[in-house]
């Protein structure tokens, strides 16, 4: 078998708080996402999985351990490693059209190919028609999508996703998943996917990683074996609530242990 | 009436166009009435409250002789000088200062000194340095207003969004080009209400300076004639400078729309 496309190699990030006092966000992290997989972290919030997802897009750094992509270590940010972000962060100054060649004309690529691909993920994501518009003229909805546009638009490796339907509502994050579904189904694109939804996580992942919180931790690695192409119906499904209640089971303790060391 | 009751005045919310406008109108229309009821009833006497018949004459006097003009133009002059000097100044350095913390290291201490003196304090030793002419009022303005601006600016730099900086660099964007096409883009809405806001603010600057030492301006025209009591003139000088400030607030606006079509 091929070598993993990403590789977290024994990462921990640590810190001092603003009182000084030192704080482990993640410890012992380890995992593989493979080529053209879909993999998800689920984890209660304050777990540290944002943290990991800028680990890993080379926004910061980790204390130790190592991250690489295609057998490259990562040192800094880079196009490589697209990410769409859960806070709204389409540049307000251009069309949607120009925010998804924000990329590609940083990269130098003449305008006529620039237009073809931003014409191509803009469709790919449902907005042809609104190439025209300015994110204020958008719905939350429609923002993420060209958030989405933009970061393919770069052709990056791996797309890290950061909770980018959290924002939402239940009835658009629902389309924008089933979109999402689509999209993948079409392209295999290498995904790591961050969300502290179960249903999501089970939905989209082929792998989802369970973390637990202080320190954040990898709990257990859950094999998601249903079948796809995948839809929304599959949420009432025997299989899916069978996987549900075990990962459910696996946060829930969590919890309880987290409670416990609250109180001691 | 209750029905009314609701629609007009209930917290934020909306009125029809008419009757902003009919309301508006009332108010300047009451303000008026008031003058002229004061002034021709001869409830308050002529040399406290001209009447806007002798306003009027004095503003033809004024353009017949000239005077008006020149103390206008001299006023104008003035104040556009020293504010375009700050601005030019203020602009960049702000944002360095708001997003950089090692400029901010630099600036900040006489910055925070700076700002909290009265810039009339500062008159005294500015004729001492500079002389009554021209150069005194245009440093009056440009200490009033660059330490305002430069802090104002910081702010709105400063608050320009961590992802918005970060997603630039998962699509490739180096330093420079975060800083040139993100940051500085990111900042205009906020550099235009804070140039409009300070503008405001020089034109306080600058008539206290004509009103310590001039030989001309708007300032000067008012001292003078308060010096023979003639209050029509006073009147006359308020009512320009009040105009010219609702005219450059005006441009600001209209600037702001034109230049930045996609801010909120």
């Amino acid at each position: 078998m091929a070598a993993p496309k990403l590789r977290i190699d024994n990462v921990a990030l640590r810190f001092r708080s603003r009182t000084g006092a030192p704080v482990t966000a993640l410890e012992n992290i380890s995992l593989v996402v493979e080529d053209k997989e879909f993999s998800v972290i689920v984890g209660p919030s304050g777990c540290g999985k944002t943290s990991l997802l800028r680990l890993v897009a080379g926004l910061i750094e980790p204390t130790e351990g190592s991250i690489s992509l295609d057998n490259t270590s990562i040192n800094g940010p880079g196009k490589d490693r697209g990410m769409v972000f859960q806070s709204y962060t389409l540049f307000p100054w251009l069309t949607v059209q120009n925010n998804v060649e924000f990329g590609l004309r940083i990269a130098g690529i003449p305008a006529a190919q620039r237009r073809e691909t931003s014409r191509r993920y803009i469709a790919q994501v449902g907005l042809t028609g609104f190439e025209r518009l300015y994110p204020k003229q958008l719905s939350g909805g429609m923002m993420q999508r060209v958030a989405l546009a933009r970061a393919l638009a770069n052709a990056p490796a791996i797309l890290l996703m950061d909770e980018p339907f959290g924002a939402l509502d239940s009835q658009t994050r629902s389309l924008m998943q089933e979109m999402l579904l689509d999209l993948w189904q079409g392209s295999h694109k290498t995904v790591l996917f961050i969300t502290h939804d179960i249903d999501e996580s089970i939905l989209l992942g082929d792998r989802v990683y369970v973390m637990t919180a202080r320190p954040g931790r990898i709990k257990e690695m859950v094999e998601i074996d249903l079948p796809r192409p995948r839809t929304v119906e599959m949420l009432t499904s025997d299989a899916f609530m069978a996987i549900k209640r075990r990962i459910m089971h696996s946060i829930h303790e969590e919890a309880m242990r987290s409670v416990a060391i609250e109180r001691t | 009436m209750a029905s009314l009751l609701d629609a007009y005045v209930s917290p934020k919310k909306e009125i029809p166009r008419q009757a902003y406008a009919g309301v508006s109108t009332v108010a300047v229309a009451v303000v008026i009435a008031l003058w002229c009821v004061l002034s021709y009833g001869g409830f308050v006497r002529s040399d406290f409250l001209p009447t806007p018949h002798d306003v009027a004459m004095a503003a033809i006097n004024g353009l017949n002789d000239g005077s008006l003009l020149i103390n206008t133009g001299a006023s104008l002059t003035e104040i556009i000088s020293g504010f375009i000097i700050a601005s030019v100044f203020a602009v960049p350095l702000g944002i360095l200062m708001g997003s950089f913390k090692i400029v901010e290291a630099a600036l900040e201490p006489v910055t925070n000194f700076v700002r909290y003196l009265p810039v009339s304090a500062l008159i005294p030793l500015l004729i001492l340095w500079v002389g009554i002419d021209i150069e005194e009022k245009i440093s009056v303005i440009f200490i009033g207003t660059f330490f305002q601006q430069l802090i104002m600016i910081a702010d709105v730099s400063r608050g320009v969004s961590q992802d918005l900086l970060d997603v630039s660099y998962t699509l490739g964007a180096g330093r420079r080009t975060v800083v040139w096409r993100v940051l500085i883009p990111a900042t205009l809405p906020g550099v235009m209400d804070t140039l409009r806001v300070t503008l405001g603010w020089a034109w306080t600057y600058l008539v206290v300076a004509e009103l310590v030492a001039a030989n001309k301006g708007l300032g000067y025209f008012i001292l003078n004639s308060m010096r023979g009591l003639f209050t029509d003139q006073i009147f006359l000088g308020i009512i320009v400078i009040g105009l010219l400030g609702l005219i450059s607030d005006q441009g600001f606006k209209l600037l702001r729309n034109r230049l930045l079509p996609w801010a909120v």
